[in-house]
């Protein structure tokens, strides 16, 4: 028995059809969605800066952002000055936050030279900081992260996130008893050198009480997306030394 | 009136017990073995593909006629991963938060054997109605072992149920870890989902030994 849909015309018509259809239906919902959704990524870039700052609804264990609609006004709040740093030079940018760190590190891979956006603004005591962006490779994709620092490089507050670690393995570096082990880190040694922080496994500190070893306890289960945080703090972070080196002077 | 036809009802029940998707057809174990270290994950997993399936079977139903037989394991790829993606989509526009826990499992959605099994098995051969029904059937049969899975993964590997620490402070050695009680780490890592899921194999074959293949 011979069905109409067996015959090679009309699976031909049939696929052209459905591609078309569907093809068109996907575009057009991406591209009329398109500006809710940068409109949606925009705010959470403040929302991450100002977490990293210590400007958070932080309520006992579980880590929260400051609500998406007071998020711009906190954001100009808080965030005193946008800068880019060039050559160890500071040069303002008022909208330096937009600046996407991945076509920067495929411009750096290029051999052109990277922005380097730098936020600096004041937590809820007052003191100064500097937000920096970092990004990385986790085990399955993107992971990229913000952290606050002092004139000092010494590390105030943290905040990380990616796009698809394992859920309870890797994912759990956007929980807060990792990201808060982060804080009061040295990145610089006494001498004032770069030594990063590694994410590192027995360490003998689980309770990370030693602040300049340069080390914090890593999650069992996640050991690459550990490394991946460890890398994506010292390969980006170490990009903005000679800015702090001229703070102090 | 019953508000479903004893017929119709079995549709929902069977792939809960003796024809579960996982323990039974053993489809979906990929995914399942993947997302279940934590309880959270399992559920919202779960619920995504109670969505997709339920409603990818009508789609399939009512296209039964038309798809043509060559191509159809595409056309079935086609319609999953199109409304897997427009999800996504109006998520990240209107609940962006929840768009990013759900990041995750898009990927796993799309290429879940059970849906496929699923549109390849039933839709293809019944009407919308009984599809969308055979589709939250296999989606809670599947939903039921995730949540098993995902709840003994996370309480025995992290000690903790929902992101909630329940037996005490594994650092502070508090509650269950006071007397000497250690999380067991390996329960994290997917071997153990493995392992767990052919225990509630054995369990469910034991109790009905209808189930066990003559050799």
């Amino acid at each position: 028995m011979s069905k109409r849909t067996d015959s090679n015309s009309y699976t031909m018509i049939f696929a052209i059809i459905m591609v078309l259809v569907v093809g068109s239906l996907l575009a057009f919902m991406a591209s009329s969605l398109k500006p809710n959704i940068d409109e949606n990524k925009r705010i959470e870039k403040q929302q991450n800066i100002l977490y990293a700052l210590g400007v958070n609804e932080n309520e006992g264990t579980s880590a929260n952002f400051i609500s998406t609609d007071v998020a711009g006004a906190a954001f100009s709040e808080y965030i005193t000055k946008q800068i880019e740093v060039q050559g160890g030079k500071e040069v303002e940018n008022s909208d330096a936050y937009l600046i996407d760190i991945k076509k920067q590190q495929t411009l750096a891979k290029q051999g052109k030279q990277r922005r380097l956006p730098l936020f600096v603004g004041k937590n809820k005591n007052g003191d100064v900081l500097y937000v920096a962006p970092i990004r990385g490779k986790g085990l399955w994709d993107a992971i990229w992260g913000y952290v606050a620092l002092d004139e000092n490089m010494i590390v105030q507050g943290a905040y990380f996130d990616h796009k698809g670690e394992t859920p309870g393995l890797g994912a759990n570096i956007k929980q807060r008893y990792f990201m808060d082990d982060f804080i009061g880190e040295h990145l610089l040694d006494a001498s004032g050198n770069f030594k990063g922080i590694t994410v590192a496994k027995g360490n003998n500190d689980p309770k990370n009480n030693d602040k300049t070893d340069y080390e914090v306890d890593a999650i069992a289960g996640a050991t690459i997306t550990g490394d991946g945080v460890s890398a994506m703090i010292k390969s980006d972070l170490k990009l903005y030394v000679d800015y702090f080196k001229t703070l102090k002077q | 009136m019953a508000l479903l036809s004893k017929k119709d009802a079995k549709l929902i029940t069977d792939p809960l017990t003796d024809n579960n998707p996982i323990t039974i057809q053993v489809l979906g174990i990929c995914s399942a073995l993947a997302i279940t270290a934590e309880l959270q994950a399992s559920i919202v997993m779960s619920v995504s593909v109670l969505f997709v399936l339920g409603l990818g079977n009508v789609v399939i139903s009512l296209m039964r006629n038309i798809i043509p037989s060559k191509i159809r394991i595409i056309v079935q790829l086609i319609v999953v991963a199109t409304l897997v993606i427009i999800v996504d989509l109006v998520l990240k526009a209107f609940a962006y938060e929840l768009s990013k826990t759900l990041s995750v499992f898009v990927g796993l959605i799309i290429t879940n054997c059970i849906i496929m099994g699923r549109f390849e098995a039933f839709a293809l051969g019944n009407g919308p109605w009984k599809s969308f029904l055979d589709g939250i059937g296999n989606s809670l049969g599947y939903a039921v072992i995730l949540i098993i899975v995902g709840f003994f993964r996370e309480l025995l590997g992290s000690g903790t149920l929902l992101g909630i620490q329940v037996l005490g402070d594994p650092i502070e050695k508090t509650g269950l870890y006071s007397i000497g009680y250690e999380n067991n780490g390996f329960m994290l890592l997917s071997p153990m989902a493995l392992i767990v899921v052919g225990l509630i194999i054995w369990v469910q074959r034991s109790r009905n030994q209808a189930l066990i293949e003559e050799n």
